[in-house]
């Protein structure tokens, strides 16, 4: 892990503050704690246990419908996580046509499990039910770029490019 | 004239805030309501300018830009394209991008208009030719050409190609044809009419009778009759009402919600309001997978348009009718997809199911009367308006009318989108349009409608598909996803694989989905692993049959239906399992042996050389043998035997 422990408090303000203008825009609104989750992990890459807090008081909601709501849906991380976001589909079409072993090639290249983020924060590596490419298959997604017709060989040339 | 809706003169007197009702008329049939020549050569020279029709002489190099091409390199095909022929001198030729075509698997797709001559597989170093040779010269890039899988023969057109040939796109008409980023391309081609149709010519209840004329059904999955739902929403009592649409496609197989959203995202907006217009409410939601940025994105863009050209906002081309849409970006949940869950998503709860009745018509979206429909629905609702009810229920089955968007997927030469008239056969569908089995290997079954849905064999092949027909052969439509197995798929690890992804999907609300889905999973595992005993098939049954009945809402009720029909059509596979500890499909890893055949083995050792667990053995040029008891089943030999000399048995 980096250095966490100097120059951090100055960007935590920063995000912070950020929040703040969310809380701005969707205060009051119906069904605002989805989109303010959504926007408070944008900020911060994951939802820390401080911003829920935060977003519990001012949505004036009980911290365990914040945590409930965070917890169910799989697009909410409670952790760090990496900055690339590397998402391997194991849908039908995938899985008829070799998607676990592109799954077990990245985990290799990588060195971590489904939902883990490696040590030097630059890859989160998860397994997803679709991404809806499925005529490309196998398919990952590294970050908004979709890639297709994989084969295990292509796997490290691929993550080399965000390194 | 800037674009098609700015006004042609000072005698035009439409603004937003005094919207003139004959606005879309005038543009597309105009001038209406004064008769200058000078108006006309305007409006026609822009219209000119987006039209795509082939009788037109203005050429155009349309470039898909669909998740899939998009994925398969199309953004630099786009990019050298302009250069090369901004560099080529050539200025009659338009440079613009599409939505999906839905023929992925030959993604990048570059058509040229009017001809419609279709690239398949175009690369950036293949713009180059295309521009001198064709653009130029007029010759055709005859290497690009598609290829028929079954015939070889090579095809020059779009319209020639099988994949498109035994098609019927009513809803995927415009993908691939049109740029989706541009609402003026959406007018030109006849968008919007249904609308002003609606608006003219029929009152609320008389939109609901259409639409249950039409005989259409939801797409979504169920296929609920579409006009009754409508008729529920119109006559629920209540002040506020929402359309909502629900672009959740979590079916893992399908794509056809994305690529009508990527490609055609104001036929969407059009149905949804034409279905306000019909319930009575004035505000619209679209709740989109947030694994769809594209989706999303362009249905932004269309929604921003049409509320700058006054067709989305207050008072509606003069109608004095109201609507306001919104897009709400899902988070992630499998289960959402259910109506009932969906809408507590978007209050921003758990996405968890609700009891019903009362059912959404009557109790929705913040427990006001709601609309839900899929967004394939929506997307249909244009052409019944324009075509009338009767015209579109001449199409399909007796049951079930009007065309359906399939996703073809898996061991499948041509994967993709194919939107064909319901009634249709499974072979006609997978042999023709789909250009048959990969790899000249032999047709398994096809799992058709997700997670819900279920496994057909051959003998199911001339079944004609529709709602029923597909229930009473013991799977369902579901959203439309297809994917075909050939003879390597185990059908006990695809049920297995299913069983794993609707046990996580449960939200956990009810017993029976989050137990008991648990503990059939548990079962198929055991039996993939080697561990199956006497007894399991029976107690997946057992299970399976209380899941159904008991279960609270769409995901649980339909959960065992993969297991169900694997056993129907293919209960030898789970015996073999179980009794003979063996996979005839090769594919489960604890009951395969691999094993070389000693006729093909030429003693090249590369498979030796390759192994990770050195369980070869074998001199050079003499037969290999392979030690099963070191053996992983890793399947490296495989891969690298050049003689095909290694087999699962």
């Amino acid at each position: 892990m980096a250095c966490q422990c100097c120059n951090g408090s100055k960007d935590q303000s920063d995000k912070d503050k950020q929040l703040d203008a969310v809380f701005e825009k969707y205060r009051g609104m119906n069904g605002a704690l989805i989109p303010v989750l959504q926007a408070a992990q944008d900020v911060y890459g994951y939802l820390p246990k401080e911003a829920m807090e935060r977003i519990a008081r001012e949505l004036k909601l009980p911290f365990s419908k914040v945590f409930g709501v965070a917890t169910f849906y799989s697009q909410f991380h409670l952790d760090p996580r990496g900055e690339n976001i590397i998402r391997v589909c194991l849908g039908t079409a995938c899985h008829v046509r070799g998607g676990a072993g592109i799954f077990g090639k990245v985990k290799e290249v990588l060195g971590v499990e489904d939902g883990e983020t490696t040590e030097d924060l630059k890859f989160t590596l998860e397994s997803v039910a679709c991404i809806g490419a499925c005529g490309l298959a196998p398919v990952m997604m590294v970050n908004d770029d979709t890639h297709g017709r994989l084969t295990p060989d292509k796997i490290p040339e691929i993550i080399d490019k965000y390194k | 004239m800037e674009n098609l809706m700015s006004a042609c003169c000072s005698k035009c007197t439409h603004d937003q805030s005094d919207p003139c009702k004959d606005y879309l008329l005038c543009r597309t049939e105009g001038p209406i309501c004064h008769d200058s020549e000078e108006c006309r050569a305007k409006r026609q020279a822009l219209i000119d300018k987006v039209h795509l029709s082939a009788e037109k002489s203005n050429r155009r190099v349309l470039i898909c830009a669909g998740t899939g091409c998009v994925a398969s390199g199309s953004r630099d095909v786009q990019q050298v394209m302009l250069q090369a022929v901004k560099d080529a001198g050539i200025t009659d030729c338009e440079v613009s991008i599409t939505g999906c075509h839905g023929f992925c698997e030959q993604g990048p797709i570059v058509i040229v208009e009017p001809e419609g001559v279709f690239y398949g597989g175009v690369s950036a170093d293949d713009v180059e030719e295309i521009v001198e040779k064709h653009l130029k010269n007029g010759e055709l890039v005859e290497r690009l050409f598609f290829t028929e899988p079954n015939s070889g023969d090579k095809d020059k057109y779009y319209r020639d190609i099988m994949f498109y040939k035994k098609q019927e796109r009513m809803v995927l008409k415009n993908c691939g044809h049109i740029n989706p980023e541009k609402i003026d391309e959406y007018i030109v081609t006849g968008g919007y009419s249904g609308l002003i149709k609606t608006f003219t010519d029929f009152t609320s209840q008389k939109v609901v009778e259409e639409v249950k004329t039409s005989g259409l059904r939801g797409r979504g999955g169920g296929g609920f009759p579409t006009g009754l739902k409508w008729q529920f929403t119109a006559q629920a009592q209540g002040d506020v009402k929402y359309v909502v649409c629900n672009a959740d496609e979590g079916d893992p197989g399908a794509f056809m919600d994305r690529s009508i959203l990527e490609g055609n995202p104001h036929a969407v907006i059009e149905g949804m309001m034409i279905a306000g217009y019909a319930v009575g409410a004035t505000e619209g939601y679209v709740y989109v997978r947030a694994e769809y940025p594209l989706a999303i994105k362009r249905l932004e863009r269309a929604i921003a348009q049409a509320e700058e050209y006054g067709i989305l906002g207050g008072n509606v081309l003069g109608s004095g009718f109201s609507f306001k849409l919104k897009i709400k970006a899902g988070a992630g949940a499998f289960v959402c997809g259910e109506e009932t869950a969906l809408l507590n998503s978007i209050q921003g709860e758990r996405g968890m199911p609700r009891v019903r009745p009362p059912f959404p018509a009557n109790e929705g979206l913040w427990y006001k009367p709601t609309l839900l429909n899929n967004v394939e629905t929506y997307a249909n609702i244009p052409i019944i308006m324009e075509k009338g009810g009767d015209w579109y229920a001449s199409r399909g089955t007796e049951k079930s009318k009007g065309t359906k968007v399939f996703a073809l997927t898996g061991k499948i030469n041509n994967t993709g989108l194919a939107e064909v008239p319901m009634g249709i056969t499974l072979r006609e569908i997978i042999f023709d349009i789909g250009g048959g089995i990969k790899d000249g290997k032999k047709y398994k079954a096809v799992q058709i409608g997700g997670p819900s849905g279920g496994c057909l064999p051959e003998e199911q092949l001339d079944l004609p598909i529709d709602y029923d027909s597909l229930i009473s052969a013991g799977a369902m439509m579901g959203s439309g996803g297809l994917v075909v197995m050939d003879e390597t798929t185990c059908m006990v690890d695809l049920a297995r694989y299913f069983l794993t992804f609707t046990q996580n999907e449960s939200c956990g609300k009810c017993v029976p989905c989050r137990e008991g889905t648990k503990r059939m999973l548990e079962i198929l595992t055991r039996i993939t692993e080697g561990d199956g005993q006497e007894g399991d098939i029976e107690t997946l049954e057992r299970l399976a049959k209380s899941i159904k009945n008991t279960s609270l809402c769409g995901l649980g009720q339909t959960a065992p239906n993969p297991v169900l029909s694997t056993l129907r059509y293919f209960r030898n596979e789970y015996e073999a399992h179980i009794n003979k500890k063996w996979c005839p499909a090769g594919e489960c890893k604890a009951l395969t042996v691999l094993k070389i055949d000693p006729e093909k083995c030429n003693g090249c050792t590369r498979c030796a050389r390759n192994c990770p667990v050195e369980a070869i053995t074998g001199e050079v040029k003499q037969v290999h043998e392979i030690d099963p008891e070191i053996c992983t089943n890793c399947g490296t030999c495989i891969e690298n035997c050049r003689k095909e000399a290694i087999y699962k048995g």
